[in-house]
C-alpha cells in the first residue's frame, strides 16, 4: 500500500494543459508543407513528382497543397533542389470541407475550420459520444486516437468520450481508406447511429485513401461512402491535431476566423 | 541437387541458385526439416507461365541460416502438407486463395482474406467460369453441437478503438470449447501494391504494413532493396535504425502491460503506462518528428540526424521514462490479485507452440528461444547483442512477464547506442535491384518476426513480394489459448497477443 502511494506521488499529475497552454510538440514536429514560389526554379516539378500520393500541384507558377493527401512525409523537401520545401511547426491542420484542405502552398495559415452551428453546438458541444470505425486503417490514426483517451490528454474533462455501441453514439470517428471488405460494416454502423449524427474522418487514408488511393481494394476515403462533417489530416495526425480538430468543430476553442 | 539452398538473412543471390525440385522430394524435404526444428519462415506461391510455383524459406535457429527451395505445380492441386506440417496451414490456405491452388487433403481449407484468385497461367474463360468472388467473413465455421452448447459471435466492429475482426465462440455456459478467428476485412491490396515496385509509394506501403510497427517493416523493405542492389548502409545508420526499433519495441510492450493492467482492472499501471508509451513514442518523434517514425527509414540508411546535445536529452529522458515504466510495471506483477488473473489463464504449452509455428514474446513466453535479433543478427545487432528473454508456463503472465524483460533489456540497448554512436554518414547511395536476384530478410518486431521475401525480375523491379507478419503465425496461438477458458478472459488473452488486423489482412 505505502509502494502504492509512493508510486503515485512520484507519477504525478501529467495531464496536458491545452488548450489553456500551447501543445508540447517535438522540435522536429512536420505540420503543413509550405512552398516558397519564389525559390522555385523555371518550372521545377521536383515535388509534385516526388509526392507518394501527388499531393502537390501547380496552378501555374503557384503550387498548391493538397493537406488531405500529404503524408507529411518530406519526399518533396528533399527532392527540392532550390530549398522551397519547409514544414510548418503547427499541429492545426483540420477543416470542415474537403475543398479547405487543398491551400496555396505558400500560405502560411492554418485551413480555415469552422464550428458546429447553434442548434448542433447545443447538442453535442459539453457531451459528443462517438463510435470509432476503422475500416482499412493500418493502426497508426487508431493509436493516436486512443491516446486522448489516456491521462496525458483526458478527453473527457471535454465531455468527448468513445463508446461501444453506435446506438449510444452521435457520430462517428472513421480511420482508413475504407477496404471493399470494411464498406458494408460502416454502411450498418453509420445507419446504427441516430441522428441527427456527424462524421469524423481521421488521417489522410480516411480523408483520400493515403498511400492507398487508387487501389481497387479500397474506396479512396470514407467520404465516398458517409458524409464527412470534419477532416483531421495527417499520417497519422498528432494527438494534438485530432484533439484541436475536436474542439474547433465543437466551438471550444478559436476557431472559424483564420489565424 | 536435392539439398535445399542455404542463404543468410538480408542476403541476395541469384534466383537460379535454388534448385526446382519435384514434387514429392519438395514435400519430403519439408516435412522433413519442419519435423527436425526448423520452421517456415516463408511459404509462397509465384505464379510462372508453366503453372505455380511453391517456394519455401524455412528459418533454423540452429544456425542461423534459411534455406530455400522450390517446385512447379503445373495443374489446380496439389497433396496438402498441412496433415504431416501444422504450421503451414495458413500458408497453404493463402497460396489456395492467391493462386487458385487446391491443397488436396487440407484440414480446414477455407479463406484467408476473401479474395479472388488471380493465376496468371489461367485463362479468362476459366476464371470467369469460377462465378462471384467470396464474401468477406461469409464461410463455414467449426461448430460444436449440443443440447446446451451456444456460439458467440463477435465483430467486425469491435466496442473498443481496434481494429475490425470476426470471432466465433463455440461456448458451453462460460467456457469457451473453441474460438475461430476470420479476418481478412483490412485488406487493402498493399502486398499486391508493393510487388509492382520499387516505387515511390513503396516506403509508405512498408510503413503501413502495420502502423504499429513502422519502424520494423521499413527496414525490412529498406534491407531487402539494399540487398538486391548491393547497397552498402553505414554503421551510424544502422545503430540509429537499431534505436529506434527498440523505441517502437518499448513504447508497445509499455502499452501492452498498461492494457494487461486495464484489463484486470489494476487502473495505477493501466494510468501510468497509458502515458509512459507516449514517452517512447514522443522520443521517436524527436528523432524524426513522427511518433511512429514515419519518414526515418529509408533505402540507403535513415534520414535524420542526432547531434550529440539530441543523444544526450534523449538519454536523460528515455532513463527517467525507464524509471517510471519499472514503477508501474512493479505494482502491476507484485499485486496478488493481478497475479491470481495472470496465473494459468490463456496457456499455450511449449509442443503446441513449436507445431503451429508461434513467434515473438508469444513463443518465448511458451518457452521457445526465438528471437530474430538474436538467431539471424543483422545490422547493429550483429555487434550488440541482445540476450533472448524466454519464460516458460506459456500464460498471460508468461506474456507479460516476457515484455517486462525486454523492456529493460531494449532500454539498456538504446542506452548503450546513444552513448557511442558510431561517426560516418546516414544514408549510402540507393541502387536499382540486380536481375533475377532474391533475398529474404527477417526483423525482429515488437510483436515477432517480421519476414520479407522479393524476387527481382530482368528489368530491375520486383517479380514478387511477400509479406509475413507475426501475427500471421499468431492468431492461432490466440485461438488455442481460449480453450478451456472462460469467455470473460477473451480480452485479457486477447491483449497477451495484442496482433495485427491490418498485418495479417495485406
Amino acid at each position: 500500500m505505502l509502494k502504492l502511494l509512493t508510486t503515485r506521488l512520484r507519477q504525478g499529475h501529467r495531464t496536458t494543459r491545452y488548450p489553456a497552454e500551447p501543445p508540447a510538440l517535438p522540435p522536429r514536429f512536420r505540420g503543413r508543407p509550405v512552398i516558397d514560389p519564389t525559390r522555385c526554379e523555371g518550372g521545377c516539378r521536383s515535388c509534385a513528382e516526388a509526392c507518394p500520393t501527388d499531393a502537390i500541384s501547380f496552378d501555374g507558377t503557384a503550387p498548391r497543397v493538397d493537406l488531405g493527401r500529404c503524408l507529411f512525409c518530406t519526399d518533396c523537401e528533399r527532392a527540392c533542389p532550390g530549398g522551397a520545401v519547409v514544414f510548418a511547426r503547427d499541429h492545426r491542420l483540420a477543416a470542415r470541407t474537403r475543398a479547405d484542405l487543398v491551400v496555396p502552398g505558400s500560405d502560411p495559415l492554418a485551413p480555415s475550420c469552422a464550428a458546429l452551428d447553434e442548434k448542433l453546438r447545443a447538442l453535442f458541444g459539453r457531451s459528443l459520444k462517438l463510435r470509432q470505425v476503422s475500416a482499412g486503417g493500418c493502426n497508426g490514426c487508431e493509436a493516436d486516437v486512443n491516446v486522448l483517451g489516456t491521462i496525458a490528454f483526458d478527453l473527457g474533462r471535454f465531455g468527448i468520450q468513445m463508446v461501444a455501441s453506435p446506438r449510444h453514439a452521435d457520430g462517428l470517428l472513421v480511420t482508413g481508406p475504407v477496404s471493399d471488405h470494411m464498406k458494408l460494416a460502416l454502411e450498418k454502423t453509420w445507419a446504427a447511429v441516430p441522428a441527427p449524427k456527424l462524421v469524423i474522418a481521421v488521417g489522410a487514408c480516411a480523408i483520400s485513401g493515403g498511400p492507398y488511393a487508387g487501389h481497387a481494394e479500397t474506396h479512396d476515403g470514407c467520404d465516398t461512402t458517409v458524409p464527412v462533417d470534419l477532416y483531421i489530416p495527417g499520417c497519422p495526425p498528432h494527438p494534438f491535431t485530432i484533439l484541436d480538430g475536436l474542439l474547433r468543430l465543437l466551438g471550444r476553442i478559436e476557431s472559424g476566423a483564420r489565424r | 541437387m536435392s539439398e535445399p539452398f542455404v542463404s543468410a538473412n538480408g542476403e541476395a543471390f541469384d534466383w537460379g541458385a535454388v534448385p526446382q525440385l519435384p514434387f514429392e522430394r519438395f514435400a519430403d524435404g519439408l516435412r522433413g526439416a519442419l519435423g527436425a526444428g526448423q520452421r517456415a519462415a516463408a511459404f509462397f506461391g509465384v505464379a510462372t507461365g508453366a503453372g505455380t510455383e511453391l517456394v519455401a524459406v524455412l528459418a533454423s535457429e540452429r544456425d542461423g541460416l534459411l534455406r530455400w527451395s522450390r517446385t512447379l505445380v503445373s495443374g489446380s492441386s496439389y497433396p496438402a502438407l498441412t496433415p504431416h506440417a501444422p504450421e503451414l496451414h495458413l500458408f497453404e490456405r493463402e497460396i489456395a486463395e492467391q493462386h487458385g491452388l487446391r491443397p488436396e487433403g487440407h484440414p480446414w481449407s477455407k479463406p484467408v482474406r476473401f479474395v479472388a484468385a488471380t493465376p496468371s497461367h489461367r485463362s479468362p474463360e476459366e476464371l470467369a467460369s469460377r462465378g462471384a468472388p467470396p464474401q468477406v467473413g461469409v464461410t463455414d465455421f467449426f461448430r460444436v453441437e449440443g443440447h446446451e452448447v451456444h456460439e458467440v459471435a463477435v465483430g467486425p466492429v469491435h466496442a473498443g478503438v481496434i481494429e475490425p475482426g470476426h470471432f466465433r465462440f463455440q461456448c458451453h455456459g462460460e467456457e469457451v470449447m473453441h474460438l475461430e478467428i476470420s479476418l481478412g476485412y483490412q485488406h487493402r491490396g498493399v502486398e499486391r501494391a508493393l510487388a509492382a515496385g520499387p516505387d515511390k509509394r513503396g516506403p509508405h506501403y512498408a510503413e503501413t504494413l502495420a502502423g504499429d510497427t513502422t519502424v520494423g517493416h521499413a527496414t525490412a523493405y529498406c534491407q531487402v532493396l539494399e540487398a538486391l542492389g548491393g547497397v552498402r548502409v553505414p554503421a551510424r545508420a544502422q545503430a540509429l535504425r537499431g534505436v529506434a526499433l527498440e523505441l517502437e519495441r518499448l513504447a508497445n510492450h509499455v502499452g501492452d502491460l498498461g492494457a494487461l493492467a486495464g484489463d484486470v482492472a489494476y487502473l495505477p499501471t493501466a494510468s501510468y503506462c497509458g502515458r509512459l508509451r507516449g514517452e517512447f513514442l514522443n522520443l521517436t518523434a524527436e528523432l524524426c518528428g513522427s511518433r511512429f517514425g514515419r519518414g526515418l527509414v529509408r533505402p540507403g540508411g535513415v534520414r535524420f540526424e542526432v547531434p550529440a546535445p539530441l543523444g544526450r536529452s534523449m538519454l536523460s529522458r528515455l532513463d527517467t521514462a525507464l524509471g517510471e515504466v519499472n514503477d508501474a510495471v512493479g505494482l502491476l506483477m507484485e499485486a496478488p490479485s493481478v497475479q491470481a488473473r495472470f496465473e494459468e489463464t490463456g496457456r499455450v504449452s511449449a509442443a503446441t507452440a513449436r507445431s503451429i509455428g508461434l513467434v515473438g514474446p508469444a513463443a518465448r513466453a511458451s518457452g521457445l528461444p526465438r528471437d530474430a535479433r538474436h538467431d539471424f543478427p543483422h545490422g547493429v545487432y550483429r555487434f550488440h547483442q541482445l540476450p533472448v528473454t524466454v519464460w516458460h508456463t506459456g500464460d498471460v503472465f508468461a506474456r507479460a512477464h516476457v515484455r517486462r524483460k525486454e523492456v529493460e533489456r531494449s532500454g539498456t540497448f538504446v542506452r548503450r547506442q546513444l552513448e557511442g554512436l558510431p561517426g560516418g554518414a546516414l544514408e549510402g547511395a540507393p541502387a536499382a535491384p540486380r536481375p533475377g536476384q532474391a533475398c529474404a530478410v527477417l526483423v525482429e518486431g515488437w510483436r515477432g518476426e517480421l519476414c520479407h521475401v522479393a524476387l527481382s525480375d530482368e528489368r530491375g523491379r520486383f517479380a514478387t513480394y511477400k509479406v509475413v507478419d507475426p501475427s500471421f503465425h499468431n492468431w492461432l496461438g490466440l485461438a488455442l489459448a481460449l480453450r478451456g477458458q472462460p469467455i470473460s478472459d477473451f480480452p485479457l488473452c486477447n491483449k497477451s497477443f495484442n496482433l495485427s488486423y491490418c498485418g495479417f489482412d495485406l
